[in-house]
């Protein structure tokens, strides 16, 4: 049979499918900038509020300073992400083309 | 609620951060839009994602009202059997649904969960279905910005109307110029804000009580007392907090509820349709099976804490409704800044929810409803424009119900009420017609609607006061156990009257018919081992077995 290994043909999904040629998607930018950059925003605010705390605040969160610590996580994860979009870059995505062989 | 008791104090700095947040996720939304240029673009993100944004955004559709403020007032209620929806629940239906579903999904292009039906059945099913989920998405949308509405209210005063309309206007502006991606690049950016906010709260209130042991003690003493503290232990029988037996719990709950949430709701299997190749994919929601294995630490603990310290939780009205678990001890702990960060997270997992709502609602409208019955054969642009008006219509008819949702006390079972009336018949229909391939059209048609009547009579006798129920939890079990027991049995008296269908036709539809490619596409790193959908899912269901040994 010609179309073995082919799933069933239908004219409206084959419609939409012929359009991927044009398809903009690759140039989608990568999330991780954003993640990356709103938590080091939030780390650097959260921290410098930590380190400005009062006794009351401190006092209403069980004597833990939380800003201080919550602030210090949110900044190290931001980075971390940034790190890793430096470390491994999304690859120039061709999803759209059959690739026969990769 | 009334009065301003949960009116949490925030202050400039709190704002700050939450307005960082509205701007990041309107930024977002602008600059995905320049990566749309076709319908699949729009609709489904090009199909260009890898599988952690997909994976996360497929957990992150589901932290909506549904998830924070429900599971911490079932923590609060029903203590530890709340695991009980995540554990037995959601992962081994997400697991499922990665290994034996997602190969036909994919594999067969289809561009939603109706699509399948044309595809498997024929029109008539799909229209039912693809009609069916678009009301219940605009529903679950309505109850979504209501809680989010109701929250704004709450804890920072701001009008019902307010709120509402700051709530869907932002919501509308990131998908109707972002798309899917829009969507989904924001889900993922929200499960960090929500778990950045929920943290804070579940380590204080440990610190508060005690830690785990104190917590553990402390929980004996209250009214939900020693059987708070067991998953397993009373189930034998109904008298346990959740009133329900482990057989209930296991095939209403585990088999019939989760796996027809999970498997066949398109608001979660879209995420994993924009994923980039099959083996993403299938990836997608095994992926998410791991942080949900993780989330009850952030929701049931909170519930368990602030029925320990909050004198009174569990009020019929007023503040003191197991709903407000988590705004209260938000404010009874969280200093300013984590404040705003927890205020941030929570309003973040609202509009998680509903954009999962209004993004499948779009797409379905668009494709199954438009394209196939209204304006066919119409240019590609026509259809991305169309998208683009569907999604305004879903957020003003969303900010319509979210006055429906006002009657309901619990919002949770409001959303498992309409959950099992469509999805638990779809799921039977789906899983008998998946591996059944003598199946008929007709049979599925009459599969789905008589298992769809049936549970919403069912629903509607109960609420009427003509049939009995111990809640309404107890209520959806039961609905969706009937839904799907009847949908097999119509099935099984149909087919053998009707034709079946050519055995081309259901190539790739239909397991044992060949058509489905597990590896055609797939990219140089997705050999390797630790990559298999398989062994990621089979290690995720095991770790869930794990996890209830302490909490037997």
């Amino acid at each position: 049979m010609s179309n073995e290994g082919q799933p069933a043909q239908d004219p409206l999904i084959d419609e939409t499918q012929a359009e991927q040629r044009r398809s903009a998607a690759a140039r989608l930018f990568d999330i991780r900038r954003v993640i990356g950059g709103l938590f080091v925003a939030y780390g650097v605010i959260v921290t410098l509020i930590g380190i400005f705390d009062s006794r009351a605040e401190i006092d209403k969160a069980e004597g833990v300073r939380i800003n201080l610590w919550a602030g210090l996580a949110m900044l190290v994860f931001g980075l971390l992400m940034l790190l890793w979009q430096w470390w491994r870059p999304a690859e120039a995505p061709a999803p759209n083309e059959q690739q026969p062989d990769a | 609620m009334d009065g301003d008791g949960l009116r949490l104090n925030m202050n400039g700095l709190d704002y700050l951060i939450l307005a960082l947040y509205f701007v990041t996720v309107l930024g977002v939304g602008f600059a995905a839009r320049r990566a749309i240029r076709t319908s699949v673009d729009f609709f489904l993100s090009g199909r260009s994602l890898p599988a952690w944004v997909t994976g996360l955004a497929f957990v992150s559709a589901n932290l909506g009202a549904l998830e924070i403020i429900g599971m911490a007032a079932n923590g609060a209620q029903y203590g530890v059997m709340t695991v009980h929806y995540y554990w037995i629940g959601a992962v081994p239906a997400m697991v499922f649904l990665g290994i034996v579903m997602m190969p036909f999904y994919y594999g067969s292009k289809v561009r939603s969960v109706p699509e399948y039906l044309r595809l498997r059945f024929n029109r008539p099913t799909h229209l039912l279905n693809a009609i069916s989920f678009a009301v219940a998405q605009v529903l679950i949308a309505g109850v979504n910005l209501y809680a989010l509405a109701l929250v704004m209210q709450a804890l920072l005063g701001w009008p019902l109307w307010t709120a509402i309309v700051v709530g869907a206007a932002i919501v509308l502006a990131y998908i109707t110029i972002g798309g899917l991606s829009g969507a989904i690049y924001n889900e993922v950016l929200q499960f960090f804000v929500i778990l950045a906010g929920l943290i804070p709260v579940t380590v204080i209130g440990l610190v508060k009580v005690g830690g785990w042991n104190g917590l553990m003690d402390a929980v004996g003493d209250t009214k939900l007392g020693e059987a708070g503290l067991h998953a397993w232990q009373d189930t034998g029988s109904t008298a346990n907090p959740l009133g329900a037996h482990w057989i209930g719990i296991v095939f209403g709950l585990g088999f019939v509820l989760s796996f027809g949430y999970w498997t066949t709701n398109f608001a979660e299997v879209q995420r994993a349709l924009s994923a980039k190749n099959m083996s993403a994919a299938r990836r997608t929601p095994i992926i998410a099976a791991y942080p949900k294995l993780l989330i009850p630490l952030v929701t049931v603990i909170p519930g368990l804490v602030a029925l320990v310290t909050v004198k009174g939780l569990g009020a019929e009205s007023g503040d003191l409704q197991y709903n407000n678990a988590i705004p209260l001890l938000m404010r009874d702990l969280l200093p300013n800044g984590v404040l705003g960060v927890a205020v941030t997270g929570l309003l973040a997992s609202f509009m998680a929810g509903m954009a999962a709502n209004v993004s499948g609602f779009n797409t379905v409208f668009t494709y199954d409803i438009w394209q196939a019955y209204i304006r066919r054969d119409r240019s590609d642009e026509y259809y991305l424009r169309v998208g683009r008006w569907a999604t305004v219509a879903a957020v003003v008819i969303g900010i319509g119900t979210a006055f429906i949702a006002a009657g309901f006390s619990n919002i949770m079972n409001y959303i498992q009420a309409l959950f099992s009336v469509f999805n638990a018949p779809l799921f039977a229909t789906f899983i008998i017609g998946m591996f059944w391939k003598r199946m008929s059209a007709l049979a599925g048609f009459w599969s789905l609607l008589l298992g769809t009547l049936v549970s919403l009579s069912l629903y509607l006798l109960y609420k009427g006061g003509v049939v009995h129920f111990n809640s309404d939890l107890e209520e959806s079990f039961w609905g969706a156990g009937l839904a799907f027991v009847t949908a097999v049995v119509v099935a099984a008296i149909v087919t053998p009257l009707t034709a079946p269908k050519r055995d081309e036709e259901l190539r790739g539809l239909v397991y044992g018919m060949g058509g489905v490619d597990l590896k055609g596409d797939v990219l140089a790193g997705d050999a390797a081992w630790y990559r298999s959908p398989v062994l990621l899912g089979l290690i995720a269901v095991a770790l869930a077995a794990v996890f209830y040994i302490p909490v037997f």
